[in-house]
């Protein structure tokens, strides 16, 4: 059975706003304001929010009547950050395997997978990281039981009810490492899983008239439109007898080999990274993304001449494995530098970084400047791949992560430059609307202010 | 302290034994045994020159601070720490404006070296997952001295000194080994000289997890503490003993039972380590630091009273059930209680900054209205650290005669814009940020991608 493709028309799916009816006008003043899009902050300067959407932001913006005024005076203001490759809403707890979505190691689907029913806006975590100043994020599905691990969504991180902003925004595939691991053991299985998936996708999309935007792909495809759920369409087609992937898996996969639907690759080695750049020749319409990207900067003039954004670990130095072996600190800096658009992310809170630290790994890739040989980034080029660089990269080029005219009334206020350490946000805004900033963490935080028990245990203490 | 029957040389073979066949035969085998104490330390420093940082603002890593100061230092160690007015001649002076010197960084939890990078199988030797207890085990004999990212500790984290400890999946793990982080082709080169050993304990989850899921104690909590204490009921008899017979995990054992050997509890939860105390009272041992602590701020004014330092992440958490509990506010909580903080990294990218994990552990307390000077603060990765290494009165602060283990920051430390410039290690200049050779490359590195580069 076709179905026509479904086009949400109401506001609320728009950009998946918070909360329109509470949007806010907000006008802040004479802050320091970042606007995230690579350039350096200017102080002295005005944000203007109207009806949820950015309408200035610099020096000199007109306040539309009625705004609450918020003095910026010894403050700054940024777009709200945009967690790249994140696992926000998906865990409770890394260890308590019930409370924890990120990969189904279990199931026989893989490249079906979608993260989008599985989103929590009430984890701890979406809040830790709504108070660090992030309000946008994409969170993809672990590859575990296979090379692929599902489709990813894009999400807000506003209190309300409704997180998600964009199901099946992207599939990812685990090559390098662990994509042999998960490949029968070797690189040369993940990619025989690799195109020969491709290609029964392919097969199958053609098989059977899936419909689909025929349109040539965009970067900056709209968010008004649900994209439609190849995998409920047709069952009627006859399939090969020779094909591995379920009907599923396989209908799941046309919109990536089509083009339509972005495909983000784990994949650390310089020679790795070559081979996933020359699968172009083979599915040329692929729409990649590459992820980890330890050793980019060795290929980086391949990557920028491919037109390949990268979503980087920012600051592996170490040769943790053999796909490692050049990691340096100056990754990011020597991939932006040879034309390569770069975003920081992989900051799903384990060892490797929580999203709130993204500031932090910012702020460091500024500090390495200041050292002879190696690569470092202005302030601004810094803030960017937190900020309007991964938004870019997710499909939402000046409309997310940046503070331009139209963009999404997304506002950061914070006590100091962001990127330095002392500094924290004060208040949060998603689409205009003020975010609580209150957690578990802020909670314990008061109840242990103090240790006094002489009246009450201090479970009375809340 | 456990009182000893008997006195004995600790840890050392004192004695020189011959043996002799029954008949009356020359022997023509003799054991001889060293008298020096096994695996010692073989580092000695690397040549220095007499040298004057001059115009920096200097940390003094006890807590005093000093602008436009003077650190003196030569010999391999600190001669003089002043202001301006301290005379330079004969020195090297090397301007220090607009920069920061600290003493050498130290972090109390590594697990370079026994969990090294490449990090592959055949690398895992941080946990002797084989037994829940094996105080028998020294984790220096897992060191391999060519781990990269001893040198990465250096240039990013101006990391001078470490303890590497066994891994958590153990109830006992075993000896650490306190180390100098100058590079070396043996481990006993890298030793610090004059350190005492520590010991690595583990409570809660991990011990519970890895042998309850093999079908054996422990599989609980209780079955932890059950298993430590029995454990400990055994060791003092062979404390109380004659120790002739040698037996290295009684060794250990009784090392802690002499207060000689200081252990290292990694534990999580408030209530837990509020057991541990009580079990370190039972059994007549104290315990000298609990390490990550998350939920240290639940219980400062215990941790106080019995003198146990907390060696800390800033920020970690939400992991494991037992660390969901974490905040950031946990090492200004604890200050703030007049207990001792150590910041630790228990990673090999986050001993590259934990400075900047200090620095984001401040701003969190100020933040509620814990206001905690610099100063202090860089107490906690310094001497604090070294005081629980055992270490404090060689190392860990710039005071006259204590080693010249110390980093010249091109910033405030306490800034993300900040790296170390320059790193001594006993007056020994091992890292320089303008001199591209003036850094170590592991065996491992040479003539792979990246030998050499900046990292």
């Amino acid at each position: 059975m076709i179905r026509s493709i479904l086009l949400t028309a109401t506001a609320v799916a728009t950009l998946g706003m918070a909360n329109p009816l509470a949007a806010q006008n907000v006008v802040i003043t004479n802050a320091t304001v970042a606007t995230g899009d690579g350039s350096d902050p200017i102080e002295n300067a005005t944000v203007v929010i109207q009806d949820g959407r950015v309408v200035s932001a610099g020096t000199g913006g007109a306040a539309p009547a009625g705004a609450t005024i918020i003095d910026g005076a010894g403050k700054w203001v940024t777009p709200g950050l945009f967690a790249a490759a994140t696992t926000l809403g998906l865990w409770d707890v890394g260890s308590v395997s019930e409370s924890n979505d990120q990969a189904a190691s279990g199931s026989p689907f893989s490249a079906a997978l979608d993260v989008a029913p599985a989103l929590n806006p009430a984890s701890q975590h979406v809040a830790i990281a709504r108070a660090g100043g992030i309000t946008r994020a994409s969170v993809y599905s672990r590859p575990s039981s296979s090379i692929f691990g599902g489709q990813g969504a894009m999400v807000d991180l506003g209190t309300d009810a409704n997180m998600l902003m964009r199901p099946r925004a992207f599939q990812m595939v685990a090559l390098g490492e662990s994509g042999a691991r998960l490949g029968g053991g070797s690189r040369t299985g993940a990619h025989a899983l690799l195109r020969n998936a491709l290609r029964e996708a392919g097969q199958y999309g053609d098989d059977s008239q899936l419909v689909g935007r025929a349109a040539a792909r965009e970067r900056d495809v709209s968010g008004d439109d649900l994209p439609i759920d190849p995998r409920l369409l047709d069952n009627a087609t006859e399939r090969g007898s020779d094909t591995l992937l379920t009907r599923f898996d396989a209908a799941a996969l046309v919109p990536v080999v089509r083009g339509q639907q972005p495909l983000y690759v784990l994949v650390e080695r310089a020679a790795d990274i070559q081979q996933v750049l020359a699968l172009k020749s083979e599915f040329a319409d692929l729409d990649l993304v590459l992820v980890g990207v330890s050793e980019g900067w060795l290929v980086a003039n391949d990557i920028a001449a491919a037109g390949v954004p990268v979503i980087a670990d920012a600051l592996d130095d170490l040769p943790s494995s053999f796909e490692q072996l050049a990691a340096t600190q100056s990754n990011v800096g020597r991939m932006i530098e040879a034309g390569v658009q770069v975003a920081i992310g992989g900051l799903d809170g384990g060892t490797d970084g929580q999203p709130r630290s993204a500031t932090q790994f910012a702020g460091n890739l500024v500090a390495l400047g200041k050292l002879p040989g190696a690569a470092g980034l202005s302030w601004g080029q810094a803030f960017a791949t937190i900020s309007s660089t991964p938004a870019a990269i997710a499909g939402y080029s000046g409309r997310l992560g940046v503070l331009m005219p139209g963009a999404a009334g997304d506002l950061v206020l914070w006590d100091g430059d962001p990127l330095e350490l002392d500094a924290a946000p004060t208040r949060v805004f998603i689409d205009g609307v003020e975010q609580p900033l209150v957690n578990h963490q802020t909670r314990l935080r008061d109840r242990y202010r103090d240790l006094d028990e002489s009246d009450l245990p201090k479970a009375y203490d809340w | 302290m456990r009182f000893r029957a008997l006195t004995v040389l600790g840890g050392a073979m004192a004695l020189a034994a011959c043996s002799t066949t029954g008949d009356g035969q020359s022997a023509n085998t003799t054991r001889v045994q060293s008298a020096a104490a096994p695996f010692a330390s073989t580092y000695t420093p690397y040549p220095g020159t007499p040298t004057a940082l001059v115009g920096a603002t200097v940390y003094d890593g006890k807590g005093g601070g000093i602008a436009n100061g003077t650190v003196l230092f030569e010999n391999g160690k600190v001669v003089s720490v002043g202001d301006a007015s301290l005379s330079t001649a004969g020195y090297t002076v090397i301007d220090g404006t607009g920069k920061f010197v600290t003493p050498g960084i130290i972090d109390i939890h590594s697990h370079l070296g026994d969990y090294p990078s490449p990090s592959v199988d055949a690398h895992a030797d941080g946990n002797e997952a084989t037994s829940p207890t094996t105080p028998e085990v020294w984790a220096e004999h897992s060191v391999w001295p060519q781990d990269p990212g001893f040198s990465r500790a250096m240039a990013n984290g101006g990391i001078t000194s470490l303890q590497v400890l066994p891994g958590s999946a153990n109830l006992m793990g075993g000896r650490s080994a306190t180390l100098k982080n100058v590079p070396s082709r043996t481990v006993q080169g890298m030793k610090f000289p004059g350190a005492p050993y520590g010991f690595k304990m583990a409570c809660g989850e991990n011990p519970k997890r890895v042998y309850g899921n093999r079908g054996r104690m422990p599989s609980t909590r209780m079955g932890n503490f059950a298993l430590n204490r029995q454990t400990w009921l055994d060791a003092q008899d062979y404390a109380d003993g004659d120790r002739a017979d040698r037996d290295l995990a009684k060794e250990t054992l009784a090392g802690v039972l002499d207060g000689d050997i200081l252990v290292h509890n990694h534990c999580y939860r408030a209530d837990e380590m509020a057991l541990v105390m009580d079990m370190a009272k039972e059994m007549g041992y104290r315990v000298t630091a609990f390490h990550h602590a998350v939920e240290a701020y639940k219980i400062g004014d215990l941790l106080r009273e019995n003198d146990v330092c907390s060696a800390i992440w800033a920020d970690w958490y939400g992991f494991k059930m037992e660390s969901y509990d974490g905040i950031p506010e946990n090492a200004a909580l604890l200050q703030n209680e007049g207990a001792c903080v150590v910041i630790h990294s228990d990673d090999q990218n986050g001993i590259q900054r934990l400075n900047q994990e200090a620095a984001k552990a401040q701003a969190a307390g100020v933040r509620m209205g814990i206001a905690i000077p610099d100063a202090q603060v860089i107490s906690w990765i310094t001497y604090n650290a070294a005081k629980a290494m055992g270490i404090a009165d060689m190392t860990g602060s710039l005071e006259t005669g204590k080693m010249a283990d110390i980093v010249l920051w091109n910033g405030d430390p306490l800034s993300v814009y900040s790296r170390p410039e320059k790193v001594w290690i006993d007056g020994a200049l091992m890292y320089d940020a303008l001199d591209r050779k003036r850094r170590p490359v592991s065996d491992f590195e040479l003539g792979q991608p990246g030998e050499g580069d900046v990292k």
